[in-house]
């Protein structure tokens, strides 16, 4: 989810209402193939490679994309999660889940970590995450993989692995789930 | 709900406060259990910890909290200040306010004093680490939290999924100088605002004088209370506030109301001792009561940093979530 | 006849028998003629009164000027101006001074220091030598200087045996003792009176018994000696009723209540703003109740300030460490008119503020009045002295600290507003209040 979704998400005011959907079930599972091979061919095999999805939305697309790296490498992939609550630099706008936890594997020194979102949007979430990787070790290289860019940067931040660009109005949202990619407005509750 | 400019008194938070409090520590606790247990939530700001009173452990307690959200801390102890008998208390405030703190965390021994202190600060968030009898907030919260934590332990599932209706109807039973506890008061209103039934348990002079406006029950017979109840809390004899004298003898105090080895064995088996420390063996608490299973003193120490964390990140951390995100 | 230098043209003068719209023509300090439309000869100063009352200046029985000892606080010469902005032509001064007014010489001084003020200045002496309960002070040499009232006020005189010898002693002098009823060992440590407040609020109360068994002993040593005793600040349902009760039996009893006991409860002290801390403390509604019953019934005498001015950065001090004391002299007769006018007329009232406490106080017009000071408390006939109170029941009084006479700050009431306001106050003659502005 990007960042402006996730202050409206649950708990939180505000539920998503889907207007069309964008992207089916198996368009996700192809895009996420792509990528997978995209990442091996830029990094020459997965070896010293470690995903690390970003709470909450990357999480489900972190493992999918270990999964399916596994299965080109006939390899195992090393995931991990990272919860950027305490990170961003808009403190407050993002709610604080406490299942969100931040569970990195190992000492990323010398690693190439792939960080693994849902939606890009502002860029701020990537920011934080990338202040946040700094505790746990100097990664050889940062990498990022979305499923959706929906544009609206704030920061100079861009992404090595794209499922689809999707240009979008601010006040619409993106939500990607097990059944696809729904594009629709937040309501009240 | 509206964000408290202040945490004086658990009123100040209500019911939805407390629970976003205890939510918001759980968040913190985990970030404690990482390898790198600091955040940068808040740098930049400076929190200072006023205590006229001593008192190490709560002390320490805060200024970890804000350390691991990377605040700035300085630290005002009566021996180590300038405040000497005659300065005035708002001379001192208005000094420290005027080097730029974004918190002041105050311990007194006069109720009140973090008001008066919250009534001269243009800016600063005060914090209340006790004053006098009147409350000890943070105290309070960590209790509920370590309780609900042991709860959910018990039925196998993370704490943020038993939200806080696992207090509904909890009893808890609260034991010794009410009178003079500022425990006591906060307790009674974190627990009660969260469902639970409070009783009290004291001596006839340790009560306060009016019990009316208090959402709670006396025990008229504290060892059959003790068999209904969820979770003891045991209150220190307040002796340095001059609570020995409302009593013949701390021997008769522990005859009549502390938790001894024969008094324990009426506790159902899963009832929860909790104290706010530090414990005075053989008086309120047998010694080997103390080292139980069931007693989570160290549990609540653990936990009181979690949660200060979260009170010092819902003060000064930004707006709260469910404000205007384009604020 | 005099010379006629003032003239109050279109108000309505209180007397005993109701209100009656008349002009007021003074000269040589005494009131030299009444009428319905007196002209102002040239040369004498003219007051506008339309719409206001005008009553005998009102008398304080309990002020405290804090001079010798805390003028930073408060001087004689301010307390005095603060009591004529509030319609005062005579106060009584408080002997809690620094030393305190136990000997001649002190009471000489704040004599002196108040023989040309705004307001007359009597003196009530102490009971007891520095008012430590201990030993009787010079009662005899005080009453020769005109001392009328002795009191160790800011304390109660604990021991019973003591206060038993006061009284027999006092009876034979000719002078009436005052108590601050307060049992010390029951308020020990008491920042507020004790109930569901102080308990919610974690801070020490002084129980409503402290006072009661006080006013209690008393009344048993009246009965014993013979001798009569003023009750300063009664705040509690319980004394009232004591007091009620020992008038019916006809013993020498009188009380006073102060205007806070009439209008503010405990529940002020939620925001611990020590400007609430007061001793006798605020107390429950049913107390308030009780205090207003009691001044329209008679067992309360006479409503009295307890004027207690502290300076500003010792009631910035933890709500426990604070002194206690209110402010009073500015706000007493609006506040007793807003409390009191829809129970009783204006004739009552100035009864309770002005000729009561006058008649206590020595201050009446008799031939026992203390000498060297002029005759308070009305009537307002021809030939009375000109002291006055002249009151707007349609204006308004704003309470600003900022803005108070008193060298002080402490008044409980900041910011509120009060129907009714005092518009000019005449001291012998003199106008030392013209339009609620003080002229020296």
């Amino acid at each position: 989810m990007a960042e402006r979704e996730r202050s409206h998400t649950r708990p939180l005011g505000g539920v998503f209402v889907a207007h069309s959907q964008l992207l089916s079930a198996a368009d996700v599972q192809r895009a996420l193939t792509r990528m997978a091979h995209e990442i091996v061919e830029r990094n020459g095999g997965i070896e010293d490679v470690v995903l690390v999805g970003l709470q909450t939305g990357g999480i489900p697309l972190a493992n999918r994309m270990a999964e399916a790296l596994s299965q080109i490498e006939n390899a195992e992939v090393a995931v991990g999660s990272l919860d950027v609550a305490f990170y961003r630099d808009d403190i407050g706008l993002r709610p604080v889940l406490p299942e969100a936890v931040t569970n990195i594997p190992g000492d990323l020194a010398g690693k190439v970590v792939v960080l693994v979102d849902d939606v890009l949007f502002t860029g701020r979430t990537i920011r934080a995450a990338l202040n946040a990787l700094n505790d746990f070790g100097r990664a050889r290289a940062v990498q990022l993989a979305v499923m959706i860019d929906r544009g609206h940067r704030e920061l100079p931040i861009r992404p090595d692995y794209v499922g689809k660009n999707l240009p979008t109005n601010r006040e619409e949202m993106i939500d990607v789930g097990d059944d696809g990619v729904w594009i629709g407005t937040l309501e009240d509750k | 709900m509206t964000q408290p400019r202040h945490l004086l008194s658990v009123a100040d938070l209500g019911t939805d406060g407390i629970a976003e409090v205890l939510r918001v520590a759980e968040a913190f606790a985990e970030v404690e259990r990482r390898s790198m247990p600091k955040v940068p939530t808040l740098r930049g700001k400076v929190v200072a910890t006023l205590f006229f009173e001593e008192s190490t452990r709560t002390r320490l307690s805060f200024e970890t909290a804000a350390k691991r959200l990377s605040a700035d801390v300085l630290s005002l102890t009566m021996a180590n200040s300038s405040v000497k008998k005659g300065e005035s208390l708002r001379d001192t405030i208005e000094t420290v306010e005027a080097m730029g703190i974004d918190a002041v965390i105050i311990r007194h021994s006069s109720s009140g004093a973090p008001h008066q202190v919250a009534r001269w600060l243009t800016r600063a968030r005060v914090i209340n680490a006790g004053d006098g009898w009147h409350e000890h907030p943070t105290q309070a919260l960590l209790d509920c939290f370590t309780v609900r934590q042991v709860l959910a332990e018990r039925k196998g599932v993370a704490p943020e999924d038993l939200g806080i209706g696992c207090f509904e109807g909890l009893r808890v039973l609260i034991v010794g100088d009410v009178r003079h506890s500022r425990v006591a008061r906060s307790e009674v209103l974190a627990y009660t605002a969260l469902g639970a039934h409070v009783t009290l348990a004291a001596p006839g002079s340790l009560l306060p004088p009016s019990l009316e406006g208090w959402p709670v029950e006396v025990a008229t017979n504290f060892d059959a209370a003790l068999a209904d109840a969820d979770v003891v809390s045991l209150l220190r004899l307040q002796a340095e506030r001059g609570s020995g004298s409302f009593v013949p003898s701390l021997r008769e105090y522990t005859a009549g109301w502390g938790l001894t080895a024969r008094r324990v064995q009426r506790l159902s088996d899963a009832a929860i001792v909790t104290h706010p420390g530090p414990m005075v063996r053989g008086v309120e608490i047998a010694s080997d009561v103390a080292d139980l299973p069931r007693t989570v003193v160290t549990q609540q120490v653990t936990n009181g940093v979690a949660v200060r964390m979260a009170i010092l990140f819902l003060l000064l951390g930004g707006e709260w979530p469910g404000g205007d995100p384009h604020g | 006849m005099a010379e006629v230098t003032l003239v109050i043209r279109g108000g309505s003068v209180v007397t005993p028998e109701g209100l009656r719209r008349l002009d007021l023509a003074l000269g040589d300090g005494t009131v030299l003629d009444l009428g319905e439309a007196i002209p102002g000869p040239p040369g004498a100063t003219v007051l506008d009164a339309a719409g206001c009352l005008i009553g005998p200046g009102l008398v304080d029985l309990h002020t405290h000027l804090r001079q010798p000892g805390r003028e930073e606080a408060e001087t004689v010469e301010s307390g005095a101006r603060a009591a004529a902005l509030g319609g005062y032509t005579a106060v009584v001064a408080m002997p809690n001074t620094e030393p305190a007014i136990d000997s001649a010489g002190v009471a000489r001084d704040v004599l002196a220091l108040g023989r040309d003020t705004v307001a007359e200045v009597a003196v009530a002496g102490a009971i007891t030598v520095g008012r430590a309960g201990k030993a009787l002070a010079p009662i005899g040499e005080l009453a020769a200087l005109g001392v009328r009232i002795f009191t160790d006020d800011g304390a109660g005189v604990q021991d019973g045996a003591l206060m038993r010898r006061a009284l027999d002693y006092a009876k034979g002098v000719g002078v009436t003792l005052a108590q601050h009823c307060e049992d010390e060992c029951l308020s020990v440590g008491g920042a507020m009176h004790e109930g569901c407040w102080s308990s919610r609020l974690g801070l020490p109360g002084i129980p409503a018994a402290a006072e009661e068994s006080m006013v209690a002993r008393d009344i048993q040593l009246v009965r014993l000696t013979g001798a009569p005793v003023h009750f300063l600040h009664l705040s509690t349902a319980g004394s009232v009723q004591l007091v009620r009760d020992a008038k019916a039996e006809g013993l020498p009893v009188t009380a006073e209540a102060a205007p806070h006991h009439m209008l503010l409860t405990h529940a002020e002290v939620a925001g611990y703003d020590p400007v609430f801390k007061v001793n006798p403390p605020l107390r429950s509604d049913g107390d308030v109740a009780a205090v207003i019953a009691g001044l329209c019934d008679g067992t309360i005498d006479a409503i009295a300030t307890d004027h207690a001015p502290h300076a500003p950065e010792t009631k910035d001090a933890p709500f426990d460490q604070a002194p206690p004391g209110m402010l009073g002299l500015q706000t007493a007769l609006p506040i007793a008119w807003q409390v009191l006018s829809p129970l009783l007329g204006p004739e009552q009232i100035f009864a309770l503020m002005s000729t009561r406490p006058s008649a206590i106080a020595g201050l009446g017009v008799t031939d026992s009045r203390i000498a060297g000071h002029s005759a308070h408390g009305g009537p307002l006939d021809v030939g009375a002295t000109g002291n006055l109170c002249v009151f707007d029941p349609s204006a308004t009084t704003v309470v600003d600290p900022t803005r108070l006479a008193s060298r002080s700050r402490n008044t409980p009431y900041a910011g509120r507003t009060f129907t009714g306001a005092v518009r000019h106050t005449v001291l012998r003659g003199e106008p030392v209040v013209i339009d609620a502005v003080a002229q020296r």
